[in-house]
């Protein structure tokens, strides 16, 4: 298929992969981190890692939309989807991760109109078929999906379409970085940088990671050969020594990122004080609001929602895998109490997360691989 | 008791079974630390201080106690009936062990194989039944009508029967044209036809409007088996070949783009189609078939896996090998779909002696529906339970049972 063989072309990999190898020091280890959970599903679906030397290691991040929603902002979806008038659409990623009180999909099963979109524009379809109903889009996501979110509060506007808003629960990817970096427990040696979130922010918004922290950064695509490259190219400044923000992406990510979506979420919505991540706790600056312009789409202020936080179960280290510091199975309730069908944290619902991504395809050790491969 | 008490429930249940595990394993451990302390005294062994396990080996326990916890009875978590359960992956099959075969246990159904076999006096028998609700009921290369008798048919021929005689039961919502029903039927006519089948006993029932959508259908199907081979996939073996007998996963992406939601076009029809010759021509050349498959509801993956936990060993396929059409492989590719999830109506999965793998590849290629037959991958010995897949591009990854429902109502 054109378009994505050349971007899995298995001998440019055995290639890059050689380079790759011929630039680590002998004796020194390299911790290198996917931000973007997009990045952490290809490294599993392709096998990635069975390229690269021991002495990398990849550290999975916390760039999974999913992964981030704290269970007291599921609850709240939950109280709104609740209301007898209410019609929730949610990302289909969404369905199964679990709030105190079950998940969307047990509350499907009860009764409750959920709907899946592929689109938040599709929440409007349904609220112009069904005038009698109010429809609240469950909105999720880093600055990637922000802006079809903000079209959409946008097209309703001009439409005067008064059945609809959405519960706005969008995170910037910048303070969350800047929260890894920050963290003590935690010792990277480079970043590759986050794909679609670019193609909105551009690559500018990274520089103060090379600058301030001396850690270089390459914005990466996501076809497993992007990945190799940035890899590539990580450690090319590493041994060199050298910090610079670089673009593998280029075909997609232009350095100064789409101004017309930028435009689109700054009209719509503005930034919270603070926000609670999922396992990072509350980051000041991190996530976003409808502008009180758009307060009548503000499902936070049309309906009453409970807005408790809620702990996460003890035994749940999704803070820890989140941040790096842990391997997905390193977590004490990993693929026994915590799996794919009955997840406890949200690293184990998205596809994205990094330990789904490992339970569903990477749950093998690297040496018990390649004996199957040998015999 | 309140929804949130018993959601909270079962995570505390998740967790307690995780930690009585926890508490065995350290046992265990334990005694092995015990032994080798013994062992020392006794001056069997010389070791330093214990050392802390290396990372490889520690992700080796851990992979252990998930295998242990994958092998634990089933259960059902939730308290109701999700679209999960109906989606032919995970939380299916533990409906179907937990619920189905617990209750209703006996020699002929444990096998859950695609049709029961039977004996009756002299003869030997295969008896299967299916249920089809797709939507649409109408889509490009098909309709539920030749569905029902396919599906069913197919169910009879990868048992090694030969289909004979069909029932059909309508379940039909009021309001229903009757154009429609008789375009359904008069499909159903011409697919029995092409399978050599015949219709023999039905039933009807009609259900207020709302109740249902359109037309359900129920068909059962009896065929008889006249050979003397042994198929099941517990009988896979290390070394055997796995072949599909085609391009896989075209009929979930046809209803998928059928529904109109995705706003989403590609030239995919449905594979639907009877395999009873298929199979039969495929049996006369090869008598090492081991086991056959018709991958429908949850792909070929699903299968895959069935073949590694029933027989306890590896399956290790390559994804270059494994045939996909260009229109599936990007509507796949757009939708994040991985389309060895994905179902066919009219695919078989063999799983064959390794040394008569081109006499079968032969046998089906020479049928009109196997001219894309393929070997994809092989059974290995280690890691057993497990199913790995080569990836185009070099890597390896493991293809679990899927979780969850892409593709609600698709037969």
């Amino acid at each position: 298929m054109r378009f994505v063989d050349e971007f899995r072309d298995a001998d440019k990999a055995h290639a890059l992969a050689a380079k790759i190898t011929a630039l680590c020091e002998p004796g020194r280890r390299y911790k290198l981190m996917e931000v973007c959970g997009g990045h952490t599903h290809t490294i599993y679906k392709h096998g990635l890692e069975d390229y690269l030397p021991e002495q990398i290691t990849l550290v999975h991040g916390p760039g999974c939309p999913v992964c981030v929603i704290p269970m007291g902002r599921i609850d709240d979806a939950m109280a709104l989807a609740a209301h007898p008038d209410v019609i929730m659409t949610s990302f289909g990623d969404m369905m199964r991760v679990p709030g105190s009180n079950g998940s969307f999909f047990d509350a499907k099963a009860q009764g409750t109109d959920i709907r899946m979109v592929y689109s938040p524009l599709d929440s409007l379809k349904i609220a112009r078929k069904n005038p009698d109903k109010r429809v609240v889009f469950m909105a999720i996501g880093f600055e990637t999906t922000a802006p079809s979110t903000a079209m959409t509060v946008l097209r309703a506007a001009a439409e005067g379409l008064e059945n609809f808003s959405i519960f706005c629960n969008h995170v910037t990817i910048i303070p969350a970085i800047k929260a890894i970096l920050d963290s003590p427990d935690l010792r990277l040696d480079g970043f590759i940088g986050p794909g679609h979130v670019s193609t909105v922010i551009g690559c500018r918004p990274y520089e103060f990671i090379a600058r301030d922290y001396g850690k270089p950064v390459v914005v990466a695509g996501f076809e497993p050969l992007d990945i190799l490259q940035s890899i590539y190219m990580l450690m090319l400044q590493l041994s060199r020594g050298e910090s610079t923000v670089e673009n593998q992406y280029s075909r997609v990510v232009p350095w100064d990122g789409n101004l017309v979506a930028l435009k689109a979420i700054g009209e719509t919505m503005e930034l919270r004080p603070y926000f609670e991540w999922r396992g990072l706790g509350f980051i000041s600056h991190s996530a976003l609001k409808v502008r009180e312009k758009y307060a009548r789409f503000d499902a936070e202020l049309l309906f009453s929602v409970p807005g408790v936080r809620v702990a996460d179960p003890k035994a749940c280290q999704c803070g820890e895998v989140l941040k790096g510091v842990l391997k997905p199975w390193e977590c004490k309730v990993f693929g026994t109490a915590c799996t794919p069908e009955t997840p406890i944290g949200t690293c184990m619902v998205s596809p994205e997360g990094a330990c789904a991504a490992y339970y569903n395809y990477g749950r093998l050790t690297r040496h018990r691989v390649k004996e199957a491969i040998q015999a | 008791m309140t929804a949130e008490q018993q959601s909270a429930g079962w995570v505390q249940q998740a967790l307690k079974v995780h930690e009585d595990q926890a508490r065995e394993e350290e046992a265990r451990q334990e005694q092995a630390r015990e032994e080798q302390a013994r062992q020392e005294q006794a001056g069997h062994a010389h070791r330093g201080s214990p050392q802390p396990l290396p990372g490889t080996v520690r992700e080796e326990l851990v992979l252990e106690r998930i295998d242990r916890a994958r092998r634990s009875r089933p259960r059902v978590k939730e308290e109701r009936i999700t679209m999960s359960h109906g989606a032919g992956g995970k939380a299916t099959q533990t409906l179907i062990e937990a619920v189905f075969l617990d209750g209703l246990r006996n020699p002929l159904l444990e096998p859950l194989e695609d049709a029961a076999r039977l004996r009756v006096g002299e003869a030997r028998l295969a008896l299967t039944t299916d249920s089809y609700v797709v939507s649409p009921l109408f889509f490009p290369g098909g309709c539920i009508g030749d569905l029902a008798v396919n599906g069913t048919v197919n169910d009879l021929a990868t048992s090694g029967a030969t289909p004979l005689y069909l029932s059909a039961g309508f379940i039909l919502e009021e309001g229903f044209e009757v154009a429609e029903l008789t375009r359904i039927v008069a499909a159903m006519r011409e697919a029995a036809g092409a399978a050599g089948v015949q219709v023999v006993t039905g039933d009807t029932k009609v259900v207020e409007k709302g109740k249902a959508d359109g037309c359900y259908i129920n068909t059962a199907g009896v065929g008889v088996i006249e050979h003397d081979l042994d198929l099941g996939v517990a009988n896979a073996q290390p070394g055997d070949a796995i072949i599909v007998s085609g391009p896989i996963g075209d009929h979930g992406v046809t209803i998928m783009l059928a529904r109109g939601e995705l706003d989403l076009e590609a030239d995919v029809t449905s594979d639907t189609a009877p395999m009873n010759g298929l199979v039969a021509s495929l049996l006369s050349a090869t008598p090492g078939v081991r086991a056959l498959r018709d991958a429908t509801r949850g792909g070929v993956a699903t299968i895959l896996n069935e073949i590694a936990k029933s027989a306890n060993v590896g399956v290790l396929v390559s994804e270059n090998d494994i045939p996909v059409r260009a229109g599936v492989r990007g509507a796949s590719e757009l939708l994040g779909i991985d389309p060895m999830y994905v179902a066919c109506e009219g695919r078989l999965v063999a799983v064959v002696h390794g040394d008569q793998a081109d006499q079968a590849l032969a046998a089906l290629r020479a049928h009109p529906l196997g001219g894309q037959a393929a070997v994809i991958g092989r059974v290995t010995a280690d890691p057993p339970g497990i199913v790995q897949l080569k990836t185009a591009f070099g890597g390896t990854r493991i293809v679990d049972l899927l979780v969850g429902d892409p593709l609600p109502r698709i037969c």
